[in-house]
């Protein structure tokens, strides 16, 4: 398997996005703003779909598209009622846009199935190394923020009494999270960013009540999903995209099955 | 030295008078209950103290010093609602987030963290529930973990919102009586605000009542009187004394207890009239 140039590229690809997804994801579950991640990836489609139009890599459009769309999402705060019709307005006008600039470029039906469900048997060394470089960024700014992050997202009212800005915290883990949605949209298409932002996440939260234990598990989780979907996808020629939602499904139900089933300890 | 000193405070939020023209002043080491109806300005005064909300006229000392945000000397635990109660996270981890949790970088915490984490879960009675998941938790093993966030960082001055709301009386009764506790063995200045006054009757030093933007201060005995709250709300009330409980009526309703019930159970006003008949 690892004959094969393509395939190294992807196991790279694969591995430093799991490790952004996994980290970035347990704190985007954590702070319940998965709508928010899962809207920042559709933003993305305009992005990506723009910068081809215009003859830039779609990587560029994306990470740009989903950089301000996160920060706007965290300017906006969590106060206003109506913000999930926000984000929700803004995803499908963002998709709307997408499908508009696939109008006007031409040969688009292989662009588009590359941008919706991914494509990371064609990744390139040069995208390797911008998926390296941004994935640095990404575990660097969220090791920067995570002690206020985890204080701000545990109990809000009191860290903001402590002296945290809730509104600094939200803006730049939106901004790191739009990074990671950018990278994992590479990987598994901006349809499927839930599979490896939430997936690995969601279930890692489920087996530990450890905050350490639980970052660990979500970015070794996200990593079996895509390493093993990877190698799945190379012995059946099935989509890689498909293997990798399969195993994430499979582990998020099966650890949702094991923490419903009686063995659990009850509530006293 | 007051704790808390509050000159002529007004405070207004969102274009809505909350207090106006408040002055008291709160000494070291008291344990004051905080009373009055819902939006009568107990969290809002509570946050004016911790210097996140503003005020629009007057001066609050803690201290001696001008409120700011991120005061180290005030430990704050809000009305229990964290977006995680339900989250399965373990008491220990929801406790540490406070130590230093202010600050930028890795939350690695150091031994100094570790052991001021330890001493405010000891401090609650609550190293058993370390490792637990808060979900798992009851509601009284939640109010305690709240308690001892407050308590990180060894603050002077605790501000405690409702930490009654949703508890039985046995685990209310429980709650009071380690903050008292606490209070006196620490010397803490604790300002505690409930809906009603009877559970706290045996644990107080004075009341702080707010109503209609006013305030009083006092003994039980001066504060919770019908003259006093009269004044307060600008309304008749009345105050009865039956076998060593207070009822606060107004009009024939018990107003502390609508309270209370209006805020746990989202009764509607029709309920009302049933509860002025309430005996202990």
């Amino acid at each position: 398997m690892f004959d094969y140039d393509f395939m190294v590229n992807a196991f790279a690809a694969g591995g430093i996005v799991a490790l952004v997804a996994g980290a970035v994801g347990f704190f985007l579950v954590l702070r319940g703003q998965t709508f928010a991640g899962h809207a920042l990836s559709h933003v993305g489609f305009a992005g990506a779909t723009g910068a081809v139009l215009i003859g830039l890599p779609p990587l560029a459009g994306l990470v740009g598209f989903t950089l301000l769309a996160g920060i706007g999402i965290g300017l906006i705060g969590d106060r206003i009622s109506s913000r999930d019709v926000v984000i929700g307005m803004v995803l499908s006008l963002s998709l709307g846009f997408g499908l508009l600039f696939l109008h006007f470029y031409t040969s688009y039906a292989s662009q588009a199935t590359a941008v919706l469900f991914g494509n990371v048997l064609a990744v390139g060394r040069p995208t390797l190394w911008t998926l390296g470089a941004l994935g640095a960024l990404c575990l660097g700014g969220l090791a920067a923020i995570s002690r206020p992050l985890i204080f701000a997202s545990l109990q809000p009212e009191l860290a903001e009494a402590k002296g945290v800005s809730l509104k600094v915290v939200a803006v730049l883990f939106l901004a790191i999270v739009a990074i990671a949605v950018a990278e994992s949209a590479q990987i598994v298409g901006v349809l499927l960013v839930f599979t490896l932002m939430v997936g690995p996440s969601a279930a890692a939260q489920r087996l530990t009540t450890r905050l350490s234990v639980g970052v660990a598990l979500s970015v070794l989780l996200a990593l079996v999903d895509a390493w093993g979907g990877l190698t799945l996808a190379f012995y059946t020629d099935w989509p890689t995209s498909f293997w990798i939602t399969a195993l994430s499904g499979l582990v998020y139900f099966a650890t949702a099955l094991m923490a419903t089933s009686p063995i659990r300890p009850a509530r006293p | 030295m007051t704790a808390i000193a509050c000159d002529r405070v007004s405070i207004g939020v969102g274009g809505r008078t909350i207090l106006s023209d408040v002055s008291f002043a709160i000494a070291p080491g008291e344990f004051v209950g905080v009373l009055g109806a819902n939006g009568s300005g107990k969290t809002t005064l509570m946050r004016a103290i911790l210097g996140v909300a503003p005020t629009s006229g007057g001066a609050i000392r803690v201290f001696g010093e001008p409120v700011r945000r991120g005061n180290p000397a005030i430990g704050y635990a809000p009305q229990g609602r964290s977006p995680v109660l339900h989250g399965r996270i373990s008491g220990w981890d929801f406790v540490a987030s406070v130590a230093n949790g202010h600050r930028w970088g890795l939350p690695w915490r150091g031994p100094a963290e570790r052991a001021d984490v330890e001493r405010a879960l000891h401090l609650v009675g609550a190293a058993e529930l370390a490792r637990r998941a808060i979900a798992d938790m009851s509601g009284g093993e939640r109010q305690r973990l709240l308690i001892a966030q407050a308590l990180v960082g060894s603050p002077r001055l605790l501000l405690l919102d409702e930490p009654l709301i949703s508890l039985d009386p046995r685990h209310q009764q429980a709650v009071i009586d380690m903050v008292r506790d606490i209070g006196r063995t620490l010397r803490l200045t604790v300002l505690f605000s409930a809906h009603e006054i009877n559970p706290l009757l045996g644990a107080l030093d004075r009341v702080l009542y707010l109503g209609g933007t006013h305030a009083a201060i006092g003994s039980v005995d001066e504060v919770i009187s019908g003259p006093v709250l009269s004044r307060l709300y600008d309304a008749e009330i009345e105050v009865i004394r039956l076998h060593g409980r207070i009822f606060v009526m107004s009009a024939g309703h018990d107003l502390e207890h609508d309270a209370h019930r209006h805020d746990a159970h989202g009764h509607d006003a029709h309920a009302h009239d049933a509860h002025a008949h309430d005996a202990p």
